[in-house]
């Protein structure tokens, strides 16, 4: 395992790179809105990402009303820290892309306010995990969890159900797009799905190793004699 | 000037993940220390 993760970090550092070439040089620039669209191959991969991240919380959370093993708290904990970070870059590469195409930054839109509030979730979901420090606190987090990820699909769809100026989506939409701007688009999420779980590995590890040394200091201030500090 | 906004965007998404993953390297290097200190005492 130790030596699997700098094997995979090279391979998803290429991957990375050959996704930055294939959006930069090798998708084709598109008519209206010319080299400002590349933006997407970014904007995209990383809401997906997100949303993919929401969905493993989701699932862990589920599994850890069910069956409360700490591995699934650390998988939900993990998976919804990493997916703030997508969200973040989705919700700052967005305005940089509507400032030249619709000439403002933000509107009130459904799907860009739905993501904000997907976003508001989870950083309150992380407030509660780094703030809290009761015991009932991952059964609490948990719930929130399963309320946040009912909003992913609400996001997500909210270009269906609501009039708005945000394009539609490519998957499973009434959009249309290049086959080559596709097929650039899926490598980039390749990449930074790659790159997500690397990140997603390397926190487990972290909170892991925080947790045992949380139990070695509460171990350690239990046996030391009345009177010494840590 | 179109292209600046596609710096910015590529720029500004680096900056987020570099910034989170030099987040996570400051906490291991911290509790790389915090294990020294409980094997020493």
């Amino acid at each position: 395992m130790k030596k699997a993760f700098p094997i995979l970090g090279v391979l998803t550092a290429v991957l990375l790179s050959y996704a930055l070439y294939q959006a930069l040089v090798v998708a084709p620039t598109e008519q209206t809105m010319g080299d400002v669209q590349r933006i997407f191959y970014y904007h995209v991969p990383s809401a997906w990402t997100a949303f993919l991240l929401f969905f493993i919380n989701f699932g862990a959370s589920i599994y850890y009303l069910a069956k409360r093993k700490t591995a699934a708290d650390i998988v939900a904990l993990v998976s919804a820290e990493v997916g703030v970070v997508f969200c973040t870059v989705v919700l700052i590469t967005g305005p940089i892309w509507a400032r030249p195409v619709w000439g403002i930054w933000w509107t009130w839109d459904m799907r860009l306010t739905s993501t904000l509030v997907l976003w508001l979730i989870y950083v309150s979901y992380l407030f509660l995990r780094r703030f809290s420090s009761g015991g009932q606190t991952p059964l609490l987090a948990a719930s929130l969890a399963v309320i946040g990820a009912l909003c992913v699909p609400f996001v997500y769809f909210s270009i269906w159900f609501f009039r708005t100026q945000h394009p539609q989506p490519v998957m499973g939409g009434g959009g249309s797009i290049d086959p080559r701007m596709l097929h650039v688009l899926l490598i980039n999420w390749l990449a930074f799905s790659c790159f997500a779980f690397l990140v997603c590995w390397s926190r487990y590890r972290l909170e892991k190793l925080q947790r045992e040394i949380d139990e070695a200091h509460a171990l350690h201030s239990l046996l030391a004699p009345r009177g010494s500090s840590r | 000037m179109k292209n600046g906004y596609l710096f910015a965007a590529y720029a500004a998404t680096w900056i987020i993940h570099i910034g989170y993953i030099s987040t996570i390297v400051s906490r291991y290097a911290r509790l790389k220390r915090e294990i020294e200190e409980l094997k020493k005492s």
